[in-house]
This record gives structure tokens, sequence and C-alpha cells, in this order.
């Protein structure tokens, strides 16, 4: 008779209720990122901005002979913008193959057959991308506003700035929202995450290089519209009270991209099935 | 499980006709040649596709109303390779486990013990994609296990297997359904595969049931079979062939000159009287008869039959 039986045995233990499994796709997703060296690489490099912000306002705070460069609101403004690049970057390595892989491996039939719907992978996935976006956008930007009460000794800053706490939120969450849904969108395209990845930047760089051309011939900045960064970057300016950097209406900015995450829903609503149906 | 008059339409193709079907407690066959509809049908009943009309019941519960609570109780095992990318055995199943609700202490453990039952207990730490065909079956009907399904879909589970490991995969599905319990239904078109693992087999042609019940209550009325080679002397062997037919027996060549016959029991006299009659007939008609095997009916009868096959 053998000490431990090793042949098949029914479960009795506990099971989470429906509704829960977007959770378990995201752990999964960021573990693996995490044990990722040249991910944490990536990490530590979208951190130092922060790291020069934080001796700036260190400086500033402590000595008075460096008080022009001591922040304002447009400086919050900046660590976002600043951050962009990383955004790029991290959506680029991070997003291209959350779907595009699994759509390789023919993952989908598995998780899908499981109690999950598909909502609930798709939201997932995008908690992974979204989590390391924030990562070094509103995590940053609100550590820098802690800092700099911690270095003034005040809340003179703050109280003056109140609107910076949600200013701050939303600025974030406009730009990892909108990187996260058109990344994952493509990424549903694709089995291949090399080419969503050359899809991504061919998309930015070439509405940023259509927005350039219509620059030059029109000599306007009211078609920035066509290029989600500066749609974006529009928005973004409205929401830190400052001027706007282009002629564009702010409103049209914003519909562009609210249509363009609504765009890359419906894309996912379509890519993301259990069976892929060829007529 | 059940299905109500189901109609499944891609593009312009009627993948399943008016389908209607019980499916019986314990292992069921799902048999059929390829492009007969059977994993359409699973596909389906996992509520991956939506059927144009027609309604099916899983363990009780409407496909189309409460899938989640469905699929929390089935377990999928995919006619294609399927695996989370970048995860070794052991990761990939417990992972599946948390998938369907399993706590991530209870997951891993039975991750292993799963693993164990199906065979890939020394492989369990090696990434996936290096496992072999036959290795990546076996992962996929442990990740289906692992939270103890009440109902198991195998899609051709022995597919790409070679044959001492699709004799396992078969022991295995087996004992699921023997001795631990589990209802499975096993889409196939091996007819070996169905009648060695199955108690009740659906037979599935261009979309629609064919033939459905219990497999040996299906291999009957009772009749005795006769794998029966000949050579004509002069006529042609169709000839030869209605003539059997015309005597009540059923034939299905399978060669020029190799058939199986079918002799209806109460046909001839019994007691010998069978190989006689098939003499008989032979000598009448200037037929040698170069070999006669008694046979038992079996399910690729059934099939055949189900079928239309000649």
């Amino acid at each position: 008779m053998p000490i431990h039986d090793q042949s098949y045995r029914r479960y009795g233990g506990g099971r989470a209720i429906p509704g829960r499994s977007w959770m378990v796709i995201a752990r999964a997703g960021v573990i693996s990122l995490i044990k990722k060296r040249i991910f944490l690489g990536i990490l530590i490099f979208a951190w130092l901005p922060f790291i020069v912000r934080a001796v700036q306002i260190y400086i500033t705070a402590n000595y008075p002979q460096a008080s022009m460069f001591a922040p304002t609101a447009k400086t919050f403004r900046e660590v976002l913008e600043q951050q962009d690049f990383f955004v790029f970057v991290m959506t680029i390595y991070i997003g291209a193959g959350l779907i595009a892989a699994d759509r390789r491996a023919n993952a989908l039939q598995i998780y899908l057959a499981k109690p999950l719907m598909r909502s609930e992978y798709i939201a997932g996935k995008a908690a992974v991308l979204a989590f390391f976006l924030l990562l070094v956008t509103w995590v940053p930007a609100m550590l820098l506003l802690l800092i700099q009460v911690m270095f003034s000794g005040n809340f003179e800053f703050v109280r003056n700035n109140l609107f910076l706490v949600p200013a701050i939120t939303v600025a974030s969450l406009l730009q990892v929202l909108l990187a996260t849904f058109t990344m994952l969108a493509l990424s549903s395209l694709s089995k291949s995450s090399r080419y969503v990845s050359i899809l991504y930047t061919g998309i930015i760089f070439f509405t940023g290089a259509i927005y350039g051309v219509l620059w030059g011939i029109t000599g306007s900045t009211s078609v920035s519209w066509v290029s989600p960064v500066t749609s974006s970057a529009q928005v973004i300016d409205v929401i830190f009270r400052l001027p706007p950097r282009y002629t564009t209406p702010w409103q049209v900015s914003l519909i562009v991209i609210v249509a363009l995450i609504t765009v890359s829903i419906s894309v996912l609503e379509r890519r993301v099935r259990g069976v892929e149906v060829v007529t | 499980m059940e299905l109500q008059n189901v109609t499944v339409i891609y593009g312009k193709n009627q993948a399943l006709k008016n389908v209607s079907a019980t499916f019986a407690r314990g292992a069921v066959g799902l048999l059929g040649p390829n492009g007969a509809g059977k994993s359409t049908m699973l596909k389906s009943l996992l509520g991956f596709i939506k059927p144009a009309k027609g309604q099916m019941r899983v363990l009780g519960l409407d496909v189309a109303q409460r899938p989640l609570e469905i699929r929390a109780r089935l377990g999928y095992m995919p006619e294609s390779d399927g695996h989370i990318p970048g995860m070794n055995a052991v990761s990939f199943v417990a992972y599946c486990g948390q998938l369907a609700g399993l706590p991530e202490v209870d997951a891993m453990q039975r991750a292993h013990e799963v693993l164990y039952y199906v065979g890939l207990g020394e492989a369990r730490y090696r990434n996936i994609e290096t496992y072999s065909t036959g290795m990546k079956q076996r992962i996929k009907l442990a990740q289906a296990l692992v939270h103890d399904p009440d109902l198991l879909f195998l899609d051709e589970p022995t597919n790409g297997m070679d044959p001492k490991g699709r004799d396992e995969m078969l022991e295995l599905i087996r004992d699921l359904a023997h001795n631990k319990n589990v209802n499975l239904i096993l889409s196939s078109h091996l007819l070996p595969d169905v009648e060695f693992t199955c108690d009740y087999v659906v037979v599935m042609d261009k979309g629609q049931v064919a033939a459905q019940g219990p497999i040996d209550e299906l291999k009957g009325p009772a009749g005795r079979v006769f794998e029966l080679r000949v050579k004509v002397m002069g006529g042609n062997l169709s000839a030869f062939i209605d003539v059997l037919e015309g005597a009540g027996m059923e034939c299905h060549a399978s060669d020029e000159d190799v058939m199986r016959v079918f002799v209806p029991a109460g046909a001839t006299g019994g007691n010998g009287s069978d190989q006689q009659a098939i003499f008989k007939l032979a000598a009448e008609h200037r037929v040698q008869v170069r070999h006669l095997r008694p046979s038992v009916p079996t399910l690729e009868d059934v099939f055949a039959k189900a079928v239309g096959e000649e």
C-alpha cells in the first residue's frame, strides 16, 4: 500500500466566487515582469527624474539662494511630461505581448474555458500595464508632492495648490488609460509582440509626423488633434490650469482621446474570444 | 447535459443543424468524422459560440444564462495546443486552478497532484514550450482537471501521441470515468478510443446527430459479423453484395474483395447456419469464399451504419 496516494483525488476545499479572476491574471503578470532584470532596469531608469526633482525640492527648501528653482504647479506638469518617454517605453515593453503572446500560444481558449468573462481577462491584462504605468507617473508625482511638504515643513504649497492632487491623478489616469487600451487593442490584433511594438511606435511617430507636416503647411496648431500625444498634452495642460499649448479646443482633444479608448475597447471586444471563427 | 434544436452557423455554413441530443452521466463518446460538428458542439456548450437557435443545458444549468457557474464545474481539454507563455508546468496548472477559483495554496497542491496523476511528475518544473506533443496533451488534461470538475470535455485527447502514450492517455480517461466518478465527453474521430473509454456514444455526421445511445445497445440487435474475402468468377462484386443484402444481410465493403457482413439474428437459422447461408449464396452465384472469419459487432459497424458509409 503506497504511503501517499498519487492517483487522482477529488477536491473538497473552498472556491472563490466568480468575478475575481482578473486579480489572478494581474498578479501573475506583475510578478512575472518583476522577475525580469531588464524590466527592473527600465523601472529604475524611469525613476531617475524623480530623484533629480527630489534633490531640487530639497535644495530649494533648504537654501534660499536657490529659491528661483522652487517647485510650482507647473513643475508637476513637467514631471508628468518628462515621464512620457518612460510611459512609451514601458507600454511597448509590457503591453505588446500581453494579448499577442496569449494568442500565439492559443491561451485564450484556456483562459475563457475557466469561470471568467472576457471583460475580466481584459481587465486583468489592462491592470498589469496600468499598474506599472501608474508606478512611473502618478506615484512619483504624488511622492514629490509629499516630499515638498516634508522638506518645507509646512502645508502652505499644498494648500495654495490643492487642485494638484486631483490634477495629478486625473492627468496620470488619462495618460495611462490611453496608452493601456490602445496598446491592448493592438496586441489583440496580432500574434507577434514585435509586430505590435512596431505598429504602436509607428502610430505614435506617424501621427506626430502628420501633425508636424500639417503645422508646417498651415502654420496653425489647430490640427494637433491628429496625434494622440499632442491631444493628450493639450488636455493635461488644461487639467493643470495652464494655458493650452495648441489652438485646438481642448474639448476636441478630449473627444479624440475618448474616441481612441472607445475604439480600442471595441477592438478588444471583437478580438478576445475563446474561438476564432473564420467564415 | 442536453441540447434542444441547436443550430450553429458560420457565415453561410451550418456547423450544427437543429441538433437535439441528451448526454448520459459517465463517459460519453462524441464520435464523427472531421468536420462533423463535434468541436463546434463542445465550444457551444462552453459558451464560446452563440448558437443561432436552440437551447443548451449543462449540469442542469442554462448555457446562455449561467455560463460562469457551468465553467466553474467544467474542465476543457482543447484539441489544439495551448498554454500560458513563459510558465513551467506546475505554475501553469496552479495558475489555471486559481483562475477556476481555487485558493493559491490549494491550487499549487492540486497542480502537483494532478501532474503526477497524468504522468508529468518528473517534468513539472520544465517550461511547457520544451514539451513533446504527448507531454503537451498530458498538460492540457492536467489543467482541465486541476479544479476537480464534475464534467470534462476532451477534444481529440490522443492527437499526435505515440502508441504507448495513447494507451496511457486512454487508461487515464477510462480511470477518471469509471473509478473517479468524473463525467466526461470524449470527442474523437477514432473509434477504438471511444469504444475503449466510453459507455455511451453520440455519433455526429454533417452537423447532425446520426445515432446516440449506450454503445452495447447500439452494437445490437443481436447478430453476427463476418470478415469476408471473396473472388468473383465472371460476375462482379456489387452484384454479389446485392444478393447478400437481398437475403437480409448488411455489407460494408472495405476493399476490392474484402467486406464485413452483418447477419442479423433470425435472418438465418442460427447455430452455424449464418456461415452456411453465406457459403450457399456464394456457391449459387459462382463466388469463391477465400476467407471467412467470425467477428463481433464493433463501434465501427455502428458508426458506418449511422453515417451511411459503404
